[in-house]
């Protein structure tokens, strides 16, 4: 059944055709005929009024990576579209799925410098999945289903669909129809049996195997298969940043995490084990360091559904491209039940060291100011760890992601590849609203919170329970950490003066609290999640913190500082 | 260390807008200069073939036709070196009439280059070659030193790869065969 609708109507219709119920958005003059549409479909699509189009973007990702669904962005032509840069950018960095939608100037205007005109393809093809320009209402319903197709499959990433304002009010006969075959396009290579042979193989003949967890795994939602996998040849895993919560913490053959401040046994070990292998990651040189000297005694497997991430940054010996829910049970099929006991107690010694040089001191320290990770531990353990995490950049992240436990997958929310400053507050919001029977704990620093700050406006008007801790050093904490730690403690640009941001928030109707005193912590972090609302806890860390373990960038991954 | 060599990457991709931009960018990113760059529609309607040169070390070459690869408009990249190849490229030259006439010697150059005269009249003859770089160039390089060159334009590269695969068309066949498989399911 055919119908004449105008073309943001058919957007709103194919928005609808392809699930959402979701937009994060903010109107502007190239975009309002669908703001006008949208008035009458409020039912069907709840829209978030963010404060600035950077939020958009980011509460999209926030609401894709704990929901597993696409994250929609609603922006206008020229600055609102130039504002999504660095959220469309964060994406394809961390295979996020989003469509974001832009407004355009009608199409006779384009290429003319017309008002609030920008060239959005051009300037995001570089930091997109597809970008494509709608100029005609007939191409609405063939453009939006490819994008969803594009975003959602395959390793995921942002589309960006750039709207001409003549395309949203031309009349069309709609009808929709889902793209689910793109003849250029092959989201899920075919899996080669010879590779998953060969990859058993490997793994049954090694003696200290260790395999290495990815986002690829969350994406696939390919746990139960992953924990089968790991169990069955008693196989320790470490997970990447952005590969945490998809084995609970305290499965017994999760190490902890990889990389510049991962734990320190997985990283040894990187460098100790015979077969190295990755699943669903990307060998970022957070978590290699000097390639040089990575793993070079290991045979090492990559499972990946992207075939340019094989042999990017590490060489490998066997190549099995595919679905990670797909090849991991095939390897693990092969594969013979073994036991593994003295491999896996070799990471006790490791683990055993960095409790004593770092652990302990920051989770149960004595005296002094309040620790990051100790108020970081107390609030996931009175959220009965089953909290999601959501991050800002920088101390507070990696704090957050080492001193948070995880029970259930896509559970952690940071910005990892792009490491965005002002990420975690929208994504913060974008977590609720695509999770909101969960508890979400979002920790900044006073850096990142103030940059994107303008969203705790958003979190009022839509009444949002997001639980924010910042950690307040009155620092760029990270930037001084490595000012003290590499550049003889000249502290160039990082200490901050900062406003009462218990006023703030007390200025958006958003209850807060600071608290400097350990005595008073416990008790704050209980006022905080029995609060029917969002919180803001203000926790006054100390100024100079360190996060450690740490292997500074560029060097051997084994070679770890403690801070002794 | 790593050495340098040129490399043709022959690329097909759906006609849509913007697809050079999406190529081009890849190169960029990782500081490579297109040394030559030719784009015309291919055997098959619908279908655009790139035919870029580059040089670059294997490592990168392989990395860069990946990623174009990937491009969703992107359906088949590859590279080759100059042995894999048949490869031609088109050179115009622009000469005064004139003194065209006056050096008389056409026939020696036409004969030794295997060039022809395209255009003559009052003002100009234009003379076509095709061939190697180093063939075009060594025409070009003799009519500069002798008669002098008014403009001169060399094309990018064409290629056709020896070998018996024809990646395109297999790779079509394969796509065809899994929308089939993927209606009847």
């Amino acid at each position: 059944m055919k119908q004449k609708i105008t073309g943001s109507e058919a957007l709103l219709k194919s928005l609808i055709a392809e699930d959402v119920d979701t937009i994060f958005g903010y109107p502007g003059g190239a975009v309002i005929p669908v703001y006008d549409c949208l008035y009458d479909y409020q039912d069907k699509l709840k829209h978030i009024l963010v404060r600035h189009e950077q939020g958009a973007t980011h509460a999209a990702q926030g609401y894709a990576r704990v929901s597993g669904k696409v994250g929609v962005t609603l922006v206008t032509s020229g600055p609102g579209a130039t504002n999504t840069l660095t959220g469309i950018a964060d994406a394809m960095m961390d295979s996020t799925p989003l469509v974001v939608i832009t407004g355009q100037v009608a199409s006779p205007l384009l290429g003319t410098d017309a008002f609030q005109e920008i060239d959005v393809i051009g300037i995001t093809q570089p930091i997109t999945k597809w970008a494509y320009q709608i100029r005609k209402p007939e191409e609405i319903a063939w453009a939006v289903s490819r994008a969803f197709y594009i975003a959602s499959t395959g390793r995921p990433g942002p589309v960006v669909l750039d709207f001409a304002k003549d395309a949203q009010v031309g009349l069309v006969d709609f009808e929709y129809e889902k793209v689910d075959y793109i003849r250029s396009y092959q989201p899920e290579p075919d899996i080669k049996m010879e590779r998953i042979k060969e990859a058993a193989a490997l793994i049954n003949g090694a003696s200290k195997p260790f395999c290495l967890v990815g986002q690829g795994v969350i994406l696939g939602n390919a746990e139960e298969e992953l924990k089968e996998f790991l169990l069955k040849n008693d196989i320790p895993a470490g997970c990447t940043t952005l590969g945490l919560s998809s084995l609970p913490t305290d499965f017994p053959l999760n190490k902890g995490m990889l990389g510049m401040h991962g734990n320190v046994g997985p990283n040894r070990k990187t460098n100790e084990c015979d077969v190295l292998i990755a699943i669903g990651m990307r060998f970022d040189d957070r978590v290699t360091g000097d390639l040089n000297t990575y793993a070079k005694q290991a045979k090492v497997i990559h499972l990946d559904i992207d075939n340019s991430e094989i042999g990017k940054n590490v060489a490998v010996d066997v190549k099995v491209l595919g679905n990670a829910k797909q090849t991991i049970p095939m390897i693990t099929a092969l594969l013979e039940t073994r036991k593994r006991p003295e491999w896996n107690a070799e990471f006790e010694p490791d683990s055993q060291e960095e409790y004593v040089k770092v652990i302990d001191k920051e989770l149960h320290p004595k005296e002094g100011y309040l620790k990051m990770g100790e108020v970081i531990r107390k609030v996931s353990e009175a959220a009965n760890n089953e909290a999601v995490l959501v991050t800002d950049v920088g101390q507070n992240q990696m704090m957050g992601v080492r001193y948070f436990k995880y029970k259930q997958t896509r559970s952690v929310v940071t910005s990892g590849g792009l490491g965005t400053m002002g990420f975690g507050l929208p994504a913060a919001i974008g977590a609720k609203v695509g999770a909101p029977d969960r508890t979400v704990c979002f920790f900044t620093g006073d850096g990142g919170l103030q940059m994107t700050i303008q969203e705790l406006g958003t979190i009022m008007q839509e009444k949002l329970n997001v639980k924010i801790i910042m950690l307040n050093n009155n620092f760029l904490g990270m930037v001084r950490q490595w000012q003290e730690l590499f550049f003889h403690k000249r502290y160039s640009s990082t200490v901050m003066e900062n406003p009462d941001f218990v006023a703030i928030a007390k200025a958006y109707g958003i209850a807060s609290r600071e608290v400097l005193k350990r005595e008073e912590l416990d008790e704050a972090i209980r006022e905080m999640l029995e609060h029917d609302g969002p919180y803001l806890l203000v926790a006054d860390v100390e100024e100079q913190g360190m996060v450690y373990p740490m292997v500074p960038a560029g060097s051997t991954i084994t070679n770890i500082l403690m801070g002794e | 260390m790593t050495t340098k060599k040129l490399y043709t990457v022959i690329i097909f991709s759906e006609n849509t807008v913007g697809l050079l931009n999406q190529i081009t960018i890849i190169f960029t990113r990782r500081q490579l200069n297109i040394e030559t760059l030719s784009v015309s529609p291919s055997a098959i309607q619908g279908i655009h073939k790139f035919t870029i040169t580059t040089y670059a070390d294997e490592n990168m070459i392989d990395k860069v036709v990946k990623q174009i690869d990937k491009r969703v408009d992107i359906l088949k990249a590859y590279y080759n070196t100059d042995e894999d190849l048949v490869f031609q490229e088109i050179a115009l030259y622009k000469l005064s009439t004139d003194l065209f006439i006056k050096m008389g010697t056409v026939e020696d150059l036409i004969r030794k280059y295997n060039a022809r005269i395209l255009e003559m009249n009052e003002t100009c003859v234009v003379l076509e070659k095709s061939g190697h770089y180093d063939e075009t160039q060594a025409l070009f390089k003799e009519l500069s030193e002798t008669i002098g060159v008014l403009q001169f334009i060399r094309s990018g590269r064409v290629a056709i790869t020896k070998s018996p695969v024809e990646r395109l068309s297999d790779m079509l066949a394969e796509m065809e065969r899994k929308l089939q498989e993927k209606n009847k399911a």
